[in-house]
């Protein structure tokens, strides 16, 4: 299972065997990683999954819907090249390793 | 000694509550007692997502085995409660085992508000709340392919959605002539009209159920007020739900529609109690009255509050702004805000279309805002009506305002 390595803001690392075709949101909350909130439980409704890909990985994840882009200009602490929300995101093959950064808000 | 939570209810509230006191550093024991089976789940995607399989059952579970390991939090699955004993600060369970608690958190939700009409209780008439209910459905619509639906709120109308999705012939009966009727205005309500009609939903508007008639070949006649009848092989009612409040009424805690709770979410009769998401009655400062709120961010919200009051050294004020969502085909709706009782609203975007946004006014103060495919809208709103902040009707009518620029400068 693909592997996916989350970064508290405070520097803590998480890696976590995710299931093919669990989003990275859902596999930081149901192992309880903090920071991501999550608020509407993945239907790009709250902006409250925020995280920053690391910048090598960012050619492989998934496109980015017009809906996601939109909440992206919301979210609590700055949105960058790299922010993506984390319920839009599902874990594919070659997304194994990839690396984001968590917020220190939401 | 080390200080036990007791959480009655593992829904979004139950499970937050939880979650929120560990995060606040409690290090007493937790304990959560649920009659369903299930480990805690999301509720929203039951009559979404999970119903048109974009979302399977994996997907809808909160937290992992070992999360509850890790955080020591007891669940009690399958567990029913028969009574609270205030005296003894104990839950009492089926078998008569008593559980004690320093603090006891009613997170207890709502139920189905049954259909009033005869015949209503047939084995394909189903109702939506849990996550057996859900696969009970879905499984019924591997075989079903005429579906009636009763009630035009959320549930109703999402799972309609799902339901045509699902290639089903959908027949909707709601009594008011407006969909969504307590929450939206018709000029809102007939987007949503439209766009089911055209993906081929039937509606019965302005019309009541006054029986249901299992016939000989298994299909179900509705027999309706206005005369007509309706043939499904199923049906799903969504008519509205009524609090858990059983439990704390025995116990002798005031109960009016709801666990009646002060602004800390703590019972007005006894502080080592608190009532917290579907089952909890409050006032809200947003509605300006006591009033009782179903969604998920009322539930995790009052957890948080619970959470900082009993783990806190001043009791936490539960003062969040209230929203909502619904998600219906391509027609995202976000609500913020409590729109009842307003006397103007303005519209950002073009009235009618499928993306636009309806500021509702109360005596010139901005009190909600409803945004249809335009999130960016919905979150500058949510912090708008937090800071008490409304902006001027030329500013909701030029898009090319930034509504965040407003908040930049306070």
């Amino acid at each position: 299972m693909p592997i996916v390595n989350y970064i508290e803001s405070n520097g803590k690392r998480h890696s976590i065997d995710l299931p093919l075709g669990a989003t990275i949101m859902e596999g930081a909350v149901q192992n309880g990683i903090p920071g991501i909130i999550a608020e509407c439980g993945g239907s790009c409704m709250c902006a409250t999954c925020h995280v920053y890909v690391e910048e090598q990985f960012m050619a492989l994840l998934p496109e980015m819907e017009e809906e996601e882009n939109e909440m992206l200009e919301g979210t609590s602490a700055a949105r960058t090249v790299n922010s993506r929300l984390g319920c839009q995101v599902r874990i594919s093959k070659k997304l194994d390793g990839v690396v984001v950064q968590i917020p220190n808000k939401q | 000694m080390s200080q036990r939570v007791v959480i009655i209810g593992a829904g979004h509230a139950g499970l937050q509550a939880a979650v929120s006191l560990r995060e606040e550093g409690f290090s007493g024991e937790l304990v959560i007692i649920d009659a369903e089976r299930d480990l805690p789940y999301q509720k929203p995607p039951l009559s979404k997502g999970f119903l048109n399989n974009k979302q399977t059952e994996e997907n809808l579970i909160f937290r992992l085995p070992h999360f509850y390991e890790a955080q020591q939090i007891k669940l009690h699955l399958g567990m029913e409660l028969t009574r609270i004993d205030r005296d003894k600060q104990q839950v009492i369970g089926q078998s008569g085992e008593a559980i004690a608690y320093d603090y006891l958190i009613l997170a207890t939700g709502a139920r189905n508000r049954p259909l009033p009409v005869a015949g209503a209780q047939q084995e394909r008439v189903f109702y939506l709340r849990t996550l057996e209910d859900a696969r009970r459905i879905k499984q019924a619509m591997e075989t079903c392919l005429r579906v009636a639906v009763i009630g035009g709120g959320f549930i109703g109308l999402e799972f309609a959605a799902c339901a045509r999705e699902l290639g089903k012939e959908v027949t909707l009966i709601e009594a008011q002539p407006n969909l969504m009727n307590r929450v939206i205005p018709p000029v809102l309500s007939e987007v949503f009209r439209m766009q089911h009609q055209k993906m081929g939903v039937e509606f019965l508007l302005n019309n009541q159920v006054l029986e249901i008639r299992p016939e000989s070949n298994d299909a179900l006649t509705i027999e309706l007020r206005g005369g007509q009848q309706c043939v499904a092989d199923m049906i799903v009612v969504g008519i509205g739900v009524m609090p858990n409040i059983e439990l704390a009424q025995a116990a002798g805690l005031t109960c009016e529609n709801g666990i009646v709770v002060n602004d800390s979410l703590q019972s007005t009769d006894d502080p080592r109690i608190f009532a917290i998401g579907d089952c909890a009655q409050y006032f809200n400062r947003f509605a300006g009255r006591k009033t009782r709120l179903e969604s998920v961010q009322n539930a995790t919200d009052q957890a948080k509050c619970v959470a900082k009051t009993i783990q806190g050294a001043e009791p936490c004020t539960f003062e969040a702004i209230p929203w909502f969502w619904t998600y219906q085909y391509d027609l995202k709706l976000q609500m913020a805000g409590l729109s009842e009782g307003y006397d103007e609203y303005h519209c950002r975007g073009e009235l009618g279309s499928d993306k636009f946004s309806l500021f509702y006014y109360r005596t010139g103060k901005l009190i909600a805002v409803d945004s249809l495919n335009r999130p960016t809208d919905h979150l500058a709103a949510r912090k708008l009506l937090q800071a008490g902040v409304s902006p001027s009707i030329e500013q909701v009518k030029n898009e090319a305002f930034k509504l965040n620029d407003l908040l930049r400068n306070e």
